[in-house]
């Protein structure tokens, strides 16, 4: 286990000293030398050094677990308030596709509360086997007590893999579950692959605000876990032909290892839209000037069906509730339609909806930075382009 | 109260560049940071303190240059700082870092409350707060908004959720990852700098650690990363101005194009 330079390979190029982000490389005598005091084997040398493939980071192959045991796909699929969520549905369209890539079968483990009937539903979005875990006390997120379900469900099924959206509970409680059964997580992904040779996950996530990506393997641990953002899978359409197996388990009304107490359920979204659920986001930022002016971005995100957004500025100016914010310090989206309107396009706003499926920049300055992400950019002003656009489209559906 | 802080030092990311040609970060001459939101989880531990009183101790763990970071929390009012190091820690992915944080706050006696900022600017991973919580088998809640009330044993605190908060009620002692909008952090005081520059930070190695040495660093890790890659940059497409009917034509028509509107 280590770091090598290959004195064969490396020409003395440097270009491994500049990538070392703890200054650990020096070049002596035109080969680079690695201080091991220093270096950490975050592997941005071996990156940097592509082209000449002269660093090489070994690591020692076993882990004592017998991966051969753990077999099939597992998604988690999560409620609230009874309803399941949207992203579930992407994870187990996602699920089956790798399912079927790997020849195994995909299974959905389910806490809920009376929602048996869902719960067999799950089978005809491409279910091969539900593990409905049935009690009022799961009637809302805790983390205790889902961490205990899918931690006993991972070491009981043994599932290679198990998926779960990157939502507020999925990146809660799942960190949890891999910290208990030791699997390898890959956190917030926004694609993934299967080596089918080698029977391996391939995670690839952004890091860095967006700004490099990296794909992520978990080639001797056991399960390959993955939280996945919301719109970036293709969500399971249903299919009433297909069939499946719902196994149900009753639980106890108190669990005795919850420790926290949910006191009360607050909900504060200005619209009924989560934003990193919706098609379409409509976001204001320095450029609205006043809490007043969202009024009309609220009218555009209704009448096309939307969510209303906002780029961090807006939010510190106190024009719109923290939840609605967009960036590396709020939440990141990725809709179909992103329409940024009096947003400059700071690195941390666009690192939060740049993977958005088609941009719409509004702004007046026609210098903004947020025009060089922009599939189209408007320079105008947004005080009457907004309204006018809203007219249009309400014209249109006769609203 | 024996509050716990975990930071981590970060490359200060509006500095980070991409190499075009080798399509690497540039992260000469970055400046290292502590975290963004470890710094709420800093003074979010000095406010508890202010009010119930207690010891505000933070812990890292990094390289020696890591020091820094423990040293700008204590600039901020922390008291005591941590440095965790040791080469068997390198290459640590997030579940070998909780393990060696988990093993590492072991040593350091009572703790009633840890505290962690929601997520690392560098990874955005948000998996070592709770990987912490269940290696040191804590009641946790994630994505704390606000402190309600806080006692000797319990803690109420508001967890963020998509569609508003949950108001949730943790017995101590216990862990909670805090996100930005619990407070803004303090500026360090020139006293605060003065006590940070001559302030003792304590060195743990592996040898002091009650550990399986299979668990640390690259060993230990379950993840790997397979590579890395500069994304794609979405190019700027069309940009128009001119009169506003024509513009509103042209964003009705591409919107209708797309498909996205019931």
């Amino acid at each position: 286990m280590g770091i090598k330079v290959s004195l064969e390979k490396c020409i003395g190029c440097s270009l491994c000293v500049r990538s070392c982000a703890v200054s650990a490389i020096q070049i002596i005598d035109k080969k680079a030398v690695i201080d091991m005091s220093k270096c950490t084997l975050c592997a941005a040398c071996v990156e940097a050094c592509k082209k000449y493939q002269a660093i090489t980071i070994e690591k020692e192959s076993s882990s004592g677990v017998d991966i051969s045991q753990y077999n099939n796909i597992a998604v988690f699929v999560e409620q609230r308030e009874g309803v399941i969520n949207g992203v579930s549905y992407e994870m187990i369209g996602e699920g089956r596709k790798l399912a079927d890539q790997l020849g195994e079968k995909l299974y959905a483990i389910f806490p809920g509360h009376n929602m048996q009937k869902q719960a067999e539903e799950l089978v005809k979005y491409g279910v091969d086997k539900v593990f409905y875990v049935n009690g009022e006390s799961l009637e809302h997120f805790q983390d205790d007590t889902y961490c205990q379900i899918v931690s006993d469900f991972v070491n009981k099924e043994k599932p290679s893999i198990v998926l779960a959206g990157a939502t507020a509970v999925g990146r809660s409680f799942i960190p949890k579950v891999a910290a208990r059964v030791y699997g390898g997580l890959v956190a917030d992904c926004t694609k993934l692959d299967i080596d089918t040779e080698k029977k391996l996950l391939l995670g690839t996530r952004p890091a860095f605000g967006g700004n490099l990506m990296a794909t992520i393997i978990c080639p001797h641990h056991r399960p390959q876990m993955a939280t996945v953002r919301h719109k970036v899978m293709k969500a399971a359409v249903k299919d009433d032909s297909r069939t499946g197996e719902v196994v149900i388990t009753n639980i106890d009304k108190v669990l005795p290892f919850e420790r926290t107490k949910i006191i009360d359920i607050i909900k504060d979204i200005e619209s009924t839209i989560n934003i990193t659920e919706a098609d379409i986001v409509v976001s204001g930022g320095r450029g609205m000037g006043s809490a007043e002016k969202f009024a009309m971005l609220r009218e555009l995100a209704e009448v096309l069906g939307g969510a209303v957004g906002a780029s961090r500025a807006a939010v510190d100016n106190g024009w719109i509730p923290y939840s609605h914010q967009v960036g590396q310090t709020g939440k990141t989206v990725c809709p179909k339609l992103y329409i940024a309107c009096g947003i400059s396009g700071s690195v941390q706003h666009m690192a939060g909806m740049q993977s958005s499926d088609f941009i719409i920049a509004i702004n007046k300055d026609p210098n903004a930075d947020i025009f060089q992400i922009a599939n189209l950019g408007i320079v105008g002003d947004l005080n009457e382009i907004v309204p006018a656009l809203t007219k249009a489209f309400r014209e249109r559906s006769g609203k | 109260m024996n509050i716990v802080v975990c930071i981590k030092q970060v490359p200060g990311t509006t500095q980070v560049k991409i190499n075009p040609e080798t399509g690497t970060l540039i992260r000469d001459g970055v400046e290292a940071v502590v975290n963004p939101f470890d710094e709420y989880a800093i003074e979010e531990a000095i406010r508890i303190r202010e009010k119930v009183g207690g010891v505000v101790k933070v812990v890292t763990m990094g390289p020696p240059q890591a020091e820094n970071a423990l040293r700008s929390a204590i600039a901020m009012g922390a008291d005591e700082g941590y440095l965790i190091t040791d080469r068997a820690f390198a290459g640590s992915d997030t579940w070998a870092t909780s393990y060696t944080l988990s093993s590492g706050i072991k040593t350091l006696g009572q703790v009633d409350l840890i505290i962690c900022g929601k997520q690392a600017i560098d990874g955005d991973t948000a998996q070592v707060g709770p990987g912490i919580a269940e290696m040191l088998n804590l009641p946790y809640v994630a994505w704390v908004r606000k402190v309600e009330e806080i006692t000797a044993t319990t803690i109420k605190v508001e967890r963020l959720m998509e569609e508003g908060y949950d108001v949730v009620e943790m017995p101590l002692p216990g862990l909670m990852t805090v996100v930005k909008e619990i407070n803004t952090p303090r500026m360090a005081s020139l006293k605060g700098k003065m006590k940070a520059k001559s302030a003792t930070i304590n060195t743990i190695n592996a040898s002091a650690l009650s550990v399986d040495a299979d668990k640390l660093g690259l060993k230990g890790s379950p993840t790997q990363v397979l590579r890395s890659f500069v994304p794609e940059r979405k190019s700027g497409g069309e940009k128009i101005s001119g009169e506003v009917p024509a513009m509103i034509d042209k964003i009705y028509n591409t919107i209708y194009d797309l498909g996205v509107v019931k």
